[in-house]
């Protein structure tokens, strides 16, 4: 960008790699607040609405208008009331996860075979019994699929956190535009598609882990 | 947090002039790397479609995509093309590829293997076949694939402001700088009418071109392909 600027620092960044790191560090933190949070909240509305079919509609239409709302632009609407806090960042990040977890886990508990249910219930399950021991687990693949989603989109959200004062990688991008540095630009973008990447691969292992009967048939979206 | 509602009103009406020049530059930045994402996405699908080749490569593209922070893209552009809009329209056309690429694809294999062997004993040439067979059936499929990339693109045209670009954006960022909630929330509530607008508009554009007779048989296609990408053909969150 300045004349004479290399494209990417590397003197720079070996003498910030504290700085690297925190921001590493922070960026994993938002986004496993994010994602856990997510999970909690979509594990509720996903069982009421196994419990209770017409939820199904009005739970995905908000939850889809929500992701439908440019991240910027909910963060923005929230910046009023909460200012440029982790609540904010949380509070928008959160619910961007919903539509895809309660998609992947509503999908992966009805997706439990009725006559293993009902052997369970046979068996002298107690309702809570069937849903922790037998629907959750058969489900998890398709749930941790949704995690997987979840995840790697989360941490392209929590850059644009970063507009509203969070520290993450993506504060990296925006000090690089404000200082015409193209290295920290390049940190920022590179490391946070790394995480991405690097979650999305690490998700995939645990898929691959506790669902070895469907390694063989099925290759995971 | 007495008053936002009214002193937000108050800017939209000192400030509708600068609403309607933010509206167009946002639809513009938009309608520009809607249109290269297209002319790039497209071809290379139709014929990936058509000959089925490169299947991995057109179905993960969506998964790619995903994976691709939109703010990191827009800034990665700019050390080459500079603070302007060229960046922005690189990194939006670049994002909208993926949803268009994986859609076409599935669409075009999708088509009934039938059909196209008839189509073929009948004497049409492959060009022929995917003019006057693949395309028309695939189009409904396709079709939900541009409207993600558009939903997509028009989102994260949002972001331009950050460097500084022009679009809607700029009265969020403008109002973060300059502590003016009035102009953040005038940004963030027109953009998301705009997002919303692009989804239900290229929804019903989606629903006209499932040729008449195909509906029934194509809805469950159309409801398919995004299933086979999970989130990733549904838009925005960008």
């Amino acid at each position: 960008m300045e004349q004479g600027d290399p494209f990417f620092d590397w003197g720079w960044t070996t003498r910030h790699l504290d700085e690297v790191a925190t921001k590493i560090v922070a960026h994993l933190v938002l986004t496993g607040l994010a994602v856990g949070i997510g999970l909690l909240i979509s594990l509720a509305l996903a069982l009421l609405i196994i419990r209770y079919r017409w939820l199904d509609g009005p739970v995905t239409g908000i939850t889809g208008i929500l992701y439908t709302i440019p991240s910027l632009a909910l963060f923005a609407l929230l910046v009023p009331f909460w200012g440029f806090s982790l609540r904010t960042a949380e509070v928008g990040l959160v619910s961007y996860t919903l539509l895809i977890l309660i998609r992947n886990i509503v999908a992966g508990l009805r997706g439990v075979p009725a006559d293993v249910r009902e052997a369970a219930v046979g068996m002298g399950y107690s309702p809570v019994q069937v849903l922790v021991r037998v629907d959750l687990p058969l489900a998890l693949p398709v749930i941790v699929a949704g995690v997987r989603i979840a995840t790697v989109t989360t941490i392209g959200l929590v850059t644009v956190t970063a507009i509203i004062g969070r520290d993450n990688l993506g504060q990296f991008i925006l000090e690089g535009i404000n200082q015409l540095f193209s290295t920290k630009i390049v940190l920022g973008a590179v490391l946070s598609i790394a995480l991405a990447v690097a979650a999305d691969v690490l998700l995939l292992g645990v898929q691959w882990l506790i669902a070895p009967w469907v390694r063989s048939r099925e290759r995971p979206a | 947090m007495s008053g936002l509602l009214g002193d937000t009103a108050a800017f939209v009406g000192d400030n509708v002039g600068l609403l309607v020049q933010r509206i167009l530059e946002h639809v513009q930045l938009s309608v520009i790397s809607l249109v290269i994402a297209m002319l790039v996405a497209l071809p290379v699908a139709l014929v990936l479609g058509h000959t089925g080749r490169g299947g991995f490569l057109a179905i993960n593209a969506a998964n790619v995509g995903r994976a691709l922070p939109s703010l990191a893209l827009i800034a990665i552009a700019l050390p080459f093309l500079g603070l302007n809009d060229r960046s922005t329209i690189f990194a939006l056309a670049l994002l909208g590829i993926p949803p268009i690429l994986t859609n076409t694809y599935v669409a075009v294999r999708e088509v009934d293997r039938d059909i196209i062997e008839a189509a073929r004993g009948m004497g049409m040439s492959g060009a022929e076949i995917v003019r006057g067979v693949e395309l028309p059936l695939a189009a409904p499929v396709m079709m939900s694939g541009i409207r993600t990339a558009a939903v997509q693109i028009v989102a994260t045209a949002t972001l331009a402001a950050v460097i500084a670009g022009g679009g809607l954006g700029r009265f969020i960022v403008d109002g973060f700088a300059t502590r003016n909630n009035a102009s953040v929330v005038t940004g963030a509530v027109a953009v998301a009418l705009l997002t919303i607008l692009t989804e239900l508009g290229l929804g019903a554009v989606e629903r006209a071109v499932t040729p008449r007779g195909a509906s029934l048989t194509d809805e469950p296609a159309a409801r398919r392909a995004p299933s086979a990408v999970p989130g990733a053909a549904k838009g925005g969150a960008q």
